[in-house]
């Protein structure tokens, strides 16, 4: 017991040799309290000695756990070459069998060394290599994604109705309240920002159009998109997951319910709902922020004045422009957070990395299409 | 070590209450384990043995009456007496509990980097020796509990157990889950460490096998209390209607043949 260990004995030793024949005669305490003093010592003293057999006498031995043993049962395998054969001269029987299972035991093979000078290149590789494969098979998720929900739409009896509804309250609905906050805050300081820049050389006015243009086209889109992908694709991934490792998945498959039909394609279609409404729903908290620092920050514009201007100067197309990304988020970030779910394997650590993988990748893919649209558009000039 | 009589039970509970709200599970339980021994606490589904596992294991506070360690009151341990006695008391939960991401050796080394100061090889060797000695193959010890068998995954969590050389062994259903040949191989293990390592057991179980091939004594836990706690012959013999049906089934039978060969 460690509270009291500074009043045990501790153990020692003493060898004697004689012929082939080493005596090793304990006493004390060999325990893994006294462990940490005992270490080492047996095996540097026997280190030069050469013997074939090894008595043990233990009857000083005043305790014995099977660290002690294991230290003691060093001297056997550590000579010069390893004894023949060894016995417990004197000593109880506990003590026998303690130093019989520490004889035998063996050791596995040592660790790996640690960290390579090369390491580094190594991870590189890894990752990229690690890339690849994740780009493949998120592209065949995506595909047998799209076999199976067209399957559903031909035979809408396969769809999980109550399923697509609970889980578009739980995306969409309990999304409301924290992405028309977000919105309302990045239109605010775009504003702000605009207002300040544009008053300065006399164009306070287009502050409209900043705010207007930016908001609709790309912020409330995007924030929306890595919104939801911080918040639903990482509890999609979680759940997936904990089904995984505890075996629901098997279940529903030895059942003969179709994973992608139960788990994938729900979670889609209610992300496929959700987002545009989300989106909209950022687009006029954005727009109000604008018209609220417009109206207070003083620079003239009443909100009747700045709702003129934005209807004179945004097109509608800027509005579909932003709305028409929607579609293609909410099915990215639904396919990688079920992927990385249904990726999960045993253990906890893997549940971890995938849920971090899932929310990196379904981010980087949003802002990856966003871009890919923004050249799109560029080139036909919306 | 502390000089302790062999007299002193290693764990006695005495006049133990729990309850869930309005329900009572446990009333006026007591129970004494005596040294070197290997008891198998039975009870029917929903009677509480798990319950009464975390209640002495210490993971749970009894609504009433007192747990005794090595004749100490849990209660009035302070903290550095509370661990050390929580160092003599090893566990096997039911499905082994190991930490998923760690090697069997890393899980069996936790223990030892908590609470001793050797050094990372000799902790490293100890590791392996355990492995060895709870019978699993040496290169098991770079595994990952998930790449074990639920067999395998058993006698990891043992060794992990085992890590610190506990004086009580505290092991729930060791056996379920097992088939008949593991199970055997796993009573003989637990039996072997009995010896080697002067252990006292306390096995909850349902596996009749084990009780009449390794229990001492078999405690049974009904109407919300230990109603008797002794030898299998006298138990089997004790007039409660559910004692008679447990022993007295099919299977207790075919388990007592076998016993007996």
């Amino acid at each position: 017991m460690n509270a009291t260990a500074e009043n045990y004995e501790c153990g020692s030793y003493e060898l004697f040799q004689s012929g082939q024949t080493l005596t090793v005669k304990a006493r004390g305490v060999w325990t893994l309290l006294t462990a940490a003093q005992l270490d080492g010592q047996i095996s540097s003293d026997v280190a030069k000695r050469t013997y074939l057999s090894v008595d043990y006498d233990l009857s000083a031995v005043s305790d014995l756990d099977t660290t002690g043993a294991y230290l003691l049962a060093r001297a056997i395998k550590l000579g010069t070459a390893p004894a023949h054969s060894w016995d417990v001269t004197h000593g109880s029987s506990g003590q026998k069998i303690l130093m019989r299972a520490a004889a035998e035991a063996t050791l596995g093979h040592e660790a790996a060394p640690a960290r390579p000078w090369f390491e580094v290149f190594v991870r590189v590789g890894v990752a990229t290599s690690r890339f690849y494969t994740e780009l493949i098979e998120t592209l065949a998720f995506l595909g047998k994604f799209f076999v199976v929900l067209f399957r559903c739409i031909i035979q809408p009896r396969r769809m999980r109705w109550k399923a697509i509804v609970a889980l578009i309250e739980k995306i969409g609905l309990d999304a409301v309240p924290i992405i028309m906050v977000l919105c309302f805050f990045i239109g605010a300081v775009i504003a702000y920002m605009g207002a300040n820049l544009l008053a300065s050389f006399g164009a306070g006015i287009f502050m409209v159009d900043l705010v207007g243009f930016s908001v609709i086209r790309e912020l409330a889109p995007i924030i929306t998109a890595i919104l939801i992908a911080g918040r639903s694709d990482s509890a999609f991934t979680a759940q997936l997951g904990a089904m995984k490792m505890r075996q629901e998945i098997d279940a529903m498959t030895v059942i003969g319910l179709d994973t992608f039909e139960v788990l994938v394609v729900p979670r889609a279609l209610a992300a496929l709902v959700a987002m545009p409404i989300l989106t909209f729903l950022g687009m006029i908290s954005g727009i109000l922020a604008g018209i609220l620092v417009a109206a207070v920050v003083g620079s003239g514009l009443s909100p009747i004045l700045f709702l003129n201007r934005l209807q004179e100067v945004v097109d509608i197309s800027h509005f579909w422009v932003g709305m028409v990304k929607t579609p293609f988020f909410a099915i990215i970030i639904a396919v990688i957070g079920c992927r990385q779910g249904l990726a999960v394997t045993g253990s906890v650590e893997s549940l971890g990395s995938r849920t971090t993988t899932s929310v990196v990748q379904a981010i980087f893919a949003v802002i990856t299409v966003d871009a890919i649209f923004a050249i799109l558009f560029y080139q036909i000039g919306v | 070590m502390l000089d302790i009589p062999q007299i002193i039970a290693p764990m006695e509970a005495r006049g133990i209450l729990t309850q869930f709200g309005e329900n009572v599970v446990h009333e006026n339980l007591d129970f004494r384990i005596t040294p070197n021994e290997i008891v198998g606490l039975v009870g029917g589904s929903g009677t509480g043995k798990s319950v009464l596992m975390n209640t002495l294991l210490g993971l749970k506070e009894p609504e009433g009456g007192t747990i005794r360690y090595f004749g100490k009151d849990r209660n009035k341990l302070n903290a550095d007496e509370r661990r050390a006695i929580n160092n003599q008391m090893g566990v096997l939960f039911q499905g082994g509990a190991l930490f998923s991401s760690m090697t069997v050796r890393e899980n069996i080394m936790v223990p030892l980097k908590e609470h001793t100061n050797i050094s990372a090889q000799l902790m490293c060797e100890l590791a392996d020796m355990k492995i060895h000695m709870v019978g699993l193959p040496a290169m098991a010890g770079a595994l990952y509990p998930s790449d074990l068998s639920g067999g395998m995954r058993k006698r990891a969590g043992l060794a992990r157990s085992l890590a610190l050389d506990p004086k009580l062994l505290f092991l729930d259903e060791p056996t379920a889950g097992l088939d008949p040949v593991g199970a055997n191989a796993f009573d003989e293990l637990i039996l072997g460490l009995r010896d080697a390592l002067n252990l006292t057991v306390l096995m909850v179980t349902h596996d009749l096998d084990s009780l009449y091939a390794i229990c001492d004594r078999v405690a049974v836990l009904v109407d919300k209390r230990i109603a008797v706690a002794d030898k299998l012959d006298v138990v089997q013999n004790y007039d409660h209607p559910w004692v008679k049906e447990y022993f007295g089934g099919p299977r207790s039978r075919a388990a007592q043949m076998a016993g007996t060969h």
